[in-house]
């Protein structure tokens, strides 16, 4: 092993410095998000056409019987809330591992068309052949996957550059949502809110058994991607230099899609694509966090808090409710085109 | 003194698709000196560098590093005995100086053990030998060209491998950056005894920093050998289609190439 010489203690100790600089500025800004995220939860269940103290809450959630409270809080807002939060995670996290392996914050699940793959497959399981959610999500996780390996099939030549990859997957996921809206104008008896959720992402009518639908992908397929997480990280330095020290490129890439692209299926069936959370949540983050250690985590506290923040304006703000993928992708929106003028004024090259 | 590894290429055949880039290539990269390997564009130097550190599978035949076949080798073993530095790599938006250099670290580290005393002060020592300790904390998108090169430099030495790869090092850099590049290649060769292995661009450079030179034509070896029965008249004329006079630089006593084009040529 090639040992340089000692190195004098000024640099040590800057060394140290930094480093132990980004680990306090990291823990902060996960313990930050996640207080924001349970204070955003904990308004969800307070907040309504009637106002509920924590203490009521608490309450509910112990199980016992509070007049009012036990149906509204417990069957109605919890279950919202909850998938609410889950789903955000999930989209936050999944969002991030693709902007991330692909080094290019456009390069996000819901704008290269693997959401559009499992909201489609989603739609046509549900209006075409009648499935539940079980069936549902199946449907969701493979066409999501299929995307993915379609997309990515299609735009490798000696390698998968960025810029190929994501104009093939607006071209697939545009393909995909008009197939959406045509499955869903067959469904002459389903009604426009369940429609919706296709095009859009809601939380409307959220139930126990869907909130229940996601949790256990999260906690199946979020430590399988929290394991990658260092390999991630280091494939920010691009996948020469990643699989110079030491990164397995294949194995990392097939480990990291699955996983990530069954969080997004498995949120998306349960609640449609919510527009823009996998695409907003990552660059937030790694604008909060500065660059200091992976960004799965932030992501998919930021993925929870926006879509949590979101559904709170989708519902009270306005004299109409909106379903939440309305809010998101308010705010989506002009930050898409932000990046594409910033991208065009760089040179062109996405 | 660190042990010397042996890095053999044994009728190698690489390309990409159906393009073959490199055909039939033999060689041998001498323990603990520094080789350069130049050539014409596209001659495949590249190829070659990556296929030496395992980015690129061969066709056929092998790359041995100590007798073993690179291809074979698990990652992070590989990375702990030879390092490669990209030609261009890329470094993420906002990242600290420190926090780059300290990536060189990844193959030391397993998945649960973080942050070992070891890693910071391999850290430290990579920035003091390349000059940057006084860039730790500053963010490498506001540095220039020269410190931004030495600071990848710094990475790939605290990954502290006795075989070090590096491709057109020197690449957009003004003279006297690639002179100091160079210089900081020698002196970790001269004091640690890492074996170094470069694509350089500049036949000059080649010939004054390397103890062995190769010289590709076509992804076939035209030449290896001492700069100074590698870079010869002939050698220029038969890699880069050029006419060429080869004196001995005075200051170095190493071969210096001045190209003859169609203009300003005295008779």
């Amino acid at each position: 092993m090639t040992v340089l010489p000692p190195a004098s203690s000024p640099t040590l100790a800057a060394v140290v410095a930094d480093r132990v600089r980004r680990s306090r500025r990291r823990a902060l800004v996960i313990g930050v998000l996640a207080v924001l995220v349970v204070a955003a939860y904990a308004v969800n269940l307070m907040v309504g056409e009637t106002f509920y103290t924590p203490a009521e809450i608490g309450r509910v959630i112990l199980g016992e019987t509070v007049p009012g409270a036990s149906f509204t809080v417990g069957e109605l807002r919890l279950p919202r809330a909850t998938l609410a939060a889950l789903a955000g995670f999930c989209f936050g996290m999944g969002g991030v591992t693709f902007q991330t392996m692909l080094r290019n914050p456009l390069a996000s699940p819901d704008v290269i068309g693997i959401t559009s793959g499992a909201s489609a497959a989603a739609a046509f399981a549900i209006v075409v052949l009648g499935l539940t959610e079980t069936g549902v999500s199946v449907f969701a996780i493979v066409a999501g996957l299929g995307v993915a390996v379609v997309v990515y099939t299609l735009s490798f030549r000696d390698g998968v550059a960025g810029t190929r990859l994501i104009l093939i997957g607006i071209g697939i996921a545009a393909m995909l949502d008009s197939a959406t809206a045509y499955v869903l104008s067959q469904a002459a008896q389903w009604d426009l809110q369940q429609a919706q959720r296709w095009l859009t992402g809601s939380l409307n009518g959220a139930t126990w058994d869907e909130t229940l639908q996601v949790a256990p992908a999260l906690i199946v397929l979020g430590p399988l991607l929290l394991g990658q997480a260092r390999n991630l990280f280091m494939l920010q330095l691009g996948d020469d230099t990643a699989a110079a020290l030491g990164v397995r490129l294949e194995r990392t890439r097939i480990i990291v899609i699955v996983a990530a692209v069954g969080l997004l299926a498995f949120a998306t069936a349960a609640t449609g694509p919510i527009a823009f959370v996998a695409f907003l949540s990552g660059p937030i983050a790694a604008r909060i966090i500065g660059g200091a250690g992976s960004l799965l985590v932030p992501s998919g506290l930021v993925g929870a808090l926006l879509v949590l923040v979101a559904d709170l304006i989708g519902q009270y703000a306005f004299d109409t409710r909106y379903p939440v993928g309305v809010v998101t992708g308010v705010l989506g929106a002009p930050y898409l085109v932000y990046l594409l003028i910033r991208t065009n004024r760089a040179g062109g090259s996405l | 003194m660190t042990t010397t590894h042996t890095l053999l290429v044994e009728n190698l055949k690489l390309g990409y698709g159906d393009r073959t880039v490199i055909e039939s290539l033999d060689l041998s990269l001498p323990p603990g000196k520094i080789t350069a390997i130049v050539g014409a564009n596209a001659c495949g130097k590249s190829t070659l560098l990556r296929s030496m550190s395992r980015l690129l599978a061969p066709k056929h035949g092998h790359v041995l590093l100590d007798g073993r076949e690179v291809h074979r080798l698990p990652a992070k073993e590989l990375a702990r005995t030879l390092g490669l530095l990209p030609q261009s790599p890329i470094a993420p938006e906002g990242i600290t100086v420190s926090d780059l250099v300290g990536r060189g670290r990844n193959p030391h580290q397993r998945l649960l053990s973080r942050w070992s005393r070891e890693d910071d002060l391999a850290v430290a020592a990579a920035l003091d030998a390349t000059h940057t300790a006084d860039l730790a904390d500053r963010s490498v998108d506001e540095l220039s060209g020269g410190q931004r090169q030495r600071v990848w430099i710094a990475m790939a030495l605290a990954q502290q491998t006795d075989v070090l790869l590096l491709d057109e090092p020197t690449t957009f850099l003004d003279v006297s950056h690639q002179v100091e590049v160079l210089d900081l290649l020698t002196d970790l060769n001269q004091a640690r005894g890492t074996t170094i292995v470069m694509v350089l661009h500049d036949l000059n450079m080649a010939a004054r920093y390397a103890d062995h030179l190769i010289a590709l034509a076509d992804g076939r070896l035209h030449a290896a050998g001492d700069p100074a029965s590698v870079l010869t008249e002939d050698c220029v004329r038969a890699v880069f289609g050029l006419d060429s006079q080869v004196i001995t630089d005075p200051t170095s006593g190493k071969p210096l190439m001045l190209p003859l084009g169609r203009h300003h040529v005295n008779a």
